[in-house]
């Protein structure tokens, strides 16, 4: 039982990590531009898919390292050519825009790929357990937690000590006078966008070598997203990856003693969460409007 | 503006929706398809009370769409055979859920209201699509059917009549927008308005702003549930994809579509969007593409809506 229970952590564990891998960049692009990115579970379908097509070419690690960069410029053009127009108008437009752009992507990937279910390959290295006792921690659970940590160490490291870090922190609290002081504010929330996505490509290849590939993975993962950044607390991103672990955990839990309420679980969480703390975990109250 | 102008609407609309089906017919459509419109137009205009009238943007009305409707079907299907009785156990289903939430959310503000309205209304979707003995789970609750009206000695088969089952439709739609017209000109909808324009100064008059907001939640869930329960009803059918998200979208884009700071605008944004899904799904197998560059299009170009874009016309 404490083994299974510990599984089922460890799984809960690793599909948070991928939540708060994908909510963290949505969090970026929500913190400075104040848009909801629906299409960011598009943007991690087809870094998953572009991986895929990649592999038989560069190879697993090749596919991980460029598809995701692909992934990242697409978002740059979209930024650029259709979500720029958008700033500063009613967020609902920018939604709406966000909310089309998914319904495009996932159809994309039906049209190009096909809507069977493809398998993703994973090369034996990592699929190995690692000990006999404990035979769920494969290496690509293993690797994909170390990778997550390491990839969310470099982000909070750009964000604290690099100057495009900063400015994007800047520019959270108050654009205008990052704009004033002579920094080109268009550039910063395009960069911003595409790290964002950036963040959501590779959340998608990691994904994919653990769920396999279906045109539908953006959007079953998206929803966790949301309910990560409402459970950290808005506008907190170390907020935003403690609630992507939070509720990844609490799913995998929850498998175990009543597996059919393990999406339901994260919903009552939020909540629980916004009964006693209405702004979330790590959110302040000031950042609600 | 002359009286003409200003009282047009009053007198056209009743006119062309008592007499849709006929022109449907002409036009190529049929009954069910003018009940479609009605329905969602009712949903659209219940989401547009909060969105365009109260300027609070809830993107998760398909919750309370989808209450209704499990609600009724429920009912038929396990408890009573009764419409009369469907129907009200989903308005009370989607109103109370909505009375719960509401309270739980109405401290947000913009797009942050958003996102949680949109997650909250998944738990609903989950619940549906997971508790299969009971929902049917991802293929619909199946195994009913809505059932005439009797009121001794009078009997409206609204079960094998179309027209009939319009017509009911038609007076319930009445009934709804007479109620959220009224509403909308009392001193409780000026509130409204008030917030909308500008809510701080609201809260500086002494309005209780977050009851206020809570208040047209609730209404604004309260009649989706009815649409939601009705549109049940038209299908004798209802499965998930009612709850779901990509549902709460498409009612905020008709409202979008026809015009979201006029009252009938988003009965328009319906009558358009289920026409064009109408015309789109039964052509291509790719009419996510197109509904989706759909929505595009209209955010960049559209913005206002139609009822907007030709008022401004008619401005300029």
């Amino acid at each position: 039982m404490t083994q299974l229970v510990l599984f089922n952590a460890f799984n809960g564990l690793v599909v948070g990590a991928f939540y708060a891998l994908m909510a963290l960049g949505l969090s970026l692009i929500l913190n400075l531009s104040g848009v909801i990115n629906f299409a960011h579970g598009g943007f991690l379908a087809i870094a998953a898919y572009l991986a895929y097509s990649l592999i038989p070419r560069v190879g697993f690690w090749g596919g991980l390292v460029i598809a995701p960069l692909l992934t990242a410029v697409l978002g740059l053009v979209v930024e650029r050519l259709l979500i720029r127009r958008l700033y500063g108008r009613d967020p609902l437009y920018s939604l709406l825009l966000t909310f089309g752009l998914a319904y495009v992507f996932e159809d994309a990937t039906r049209f190009l790929w096909g809507a069977q279910t493809l398998p993703y390959p994973v090369p034996p290295s990592l699929t190995t357990p690692v000990s006999a006792t404990f035979f769920f921690l494969t290496g690509y659970r293993v690797f994909m937690v170390l990778l997550v940590a390491v990839v969310v160490t470099a982000l909070f490291f750009v964000l604290a000590r690099t100057r495009l870090g900063i400015r994007i922190r800047a520019g959270t609290q108050d654009l205008e006078t990052v704009s004033v002081l002579g920094i080109n504010v268009r550039v910063l929330r395009n960069l911003n966008f595409g790290l964002g996505v950036y963040l959501a490509g590779l959340a998608g290849v990691l994904a994919a070598g653990m769920l396999g590939l279906e045109p539908t993975i953006g959007s079953s993962l998206i929803m966790p997203s949301f309910v990560a950044i409402i459970v950290g607390g808005l506008g907190s991103l170390p907020g935003t990856l403690l609630g992507g672990l939070l509720i990844g955990v609490a799913s995998g839990v929850t498998t175990v003693f009543f597996p059919s309420a393990s999406e339901a679980v994260i919903y009552v969480m939020m909540a629980a969460v916004l009964l006693v703390r209405p702004h979330g975990l790590l959110g302040t109250a000031g950042r609600t409007a | 503006m002359s009286w003409l102008e200003r009282h047009a609407p009053a007198i056209i609309l009743p006119a062309l929706l008592v007499t849709m089906p006929w022109w449907m017919a002409a036009a190529g459509g049929y009954t069910e398809l003018a009940s479609r419109i009605v329905i969602l137009g009712l949903a659209a205009m219940a989401l547009n009370f909060l969105l365009g009238f109260t300027g609070v943007l809830s993107f998760g009305h398909a919750a309370y769409f989808g209450l209704g409707g499990y609600g009724a079907a429920m009912t038929l299907r396990y408890l009573v055979p009764s419409s009369a009785v469907a129907i009200l156990v989903g308005v009370v289903a989607g109103t109370v859920a909505a009375a719960i939430i509401g309270a739980l959310i109405v401290k947000l503000r913009g797009v942050y209201f958003a996102m949680v309205t949109i997650a909250f209304g998944q738990v609903f979707y989950f619940v549906a699509f997971r508790w299969n003995r009971v929902t049917g789970g991802d293929d619909g609750l199946t195994g009913w059917s809505r059932l005439p009206l009797r009121a001794r000695p009078l009997t409206l088969d609204i079960q094998r009549n179309d027209l009939a089952f319009y017509f009911f439709v038609l007076a319930l739609f009445g009934l709804s927008v007479a109620a959220m017209g009224l509403l909308l000109r009392s001193p409780f909808g000026r509130t409204l308005l008030a917030i909308r324009e500008n809510e701080r100064r609201a809260r500086f008059l002494g309005i209780p702003v977050e009851r206020h907001v809570w208040l047209s939640f609730v209404i604004s869930a309260l009649f989706a549930s009815l649409a939601g329960a009705l549109f049940a009803l038209l299908n004798n059918f209802i499965d998930p994809r009612a709850l779901r998200w990509d549902q709460s979208g498409n009612f905020v884009i008709m409202a979008v579509l026809g015009g979201m700071r006029s009252f009938w605008g988003p009965l328009l944004g319906a009558g358009i969007f289920v026409v064009l899904q109408d015309f789109i799904s039964t052509r291509t197998q790719n009419w996510m593409s197109f509904v989706g560059a759909f929505f595009v299009v209209i955010v960049l170009f559209f913005p206002r809506g139609v009822l907007g874009f030709l008022r401004r016309r008619v401005a300029v």
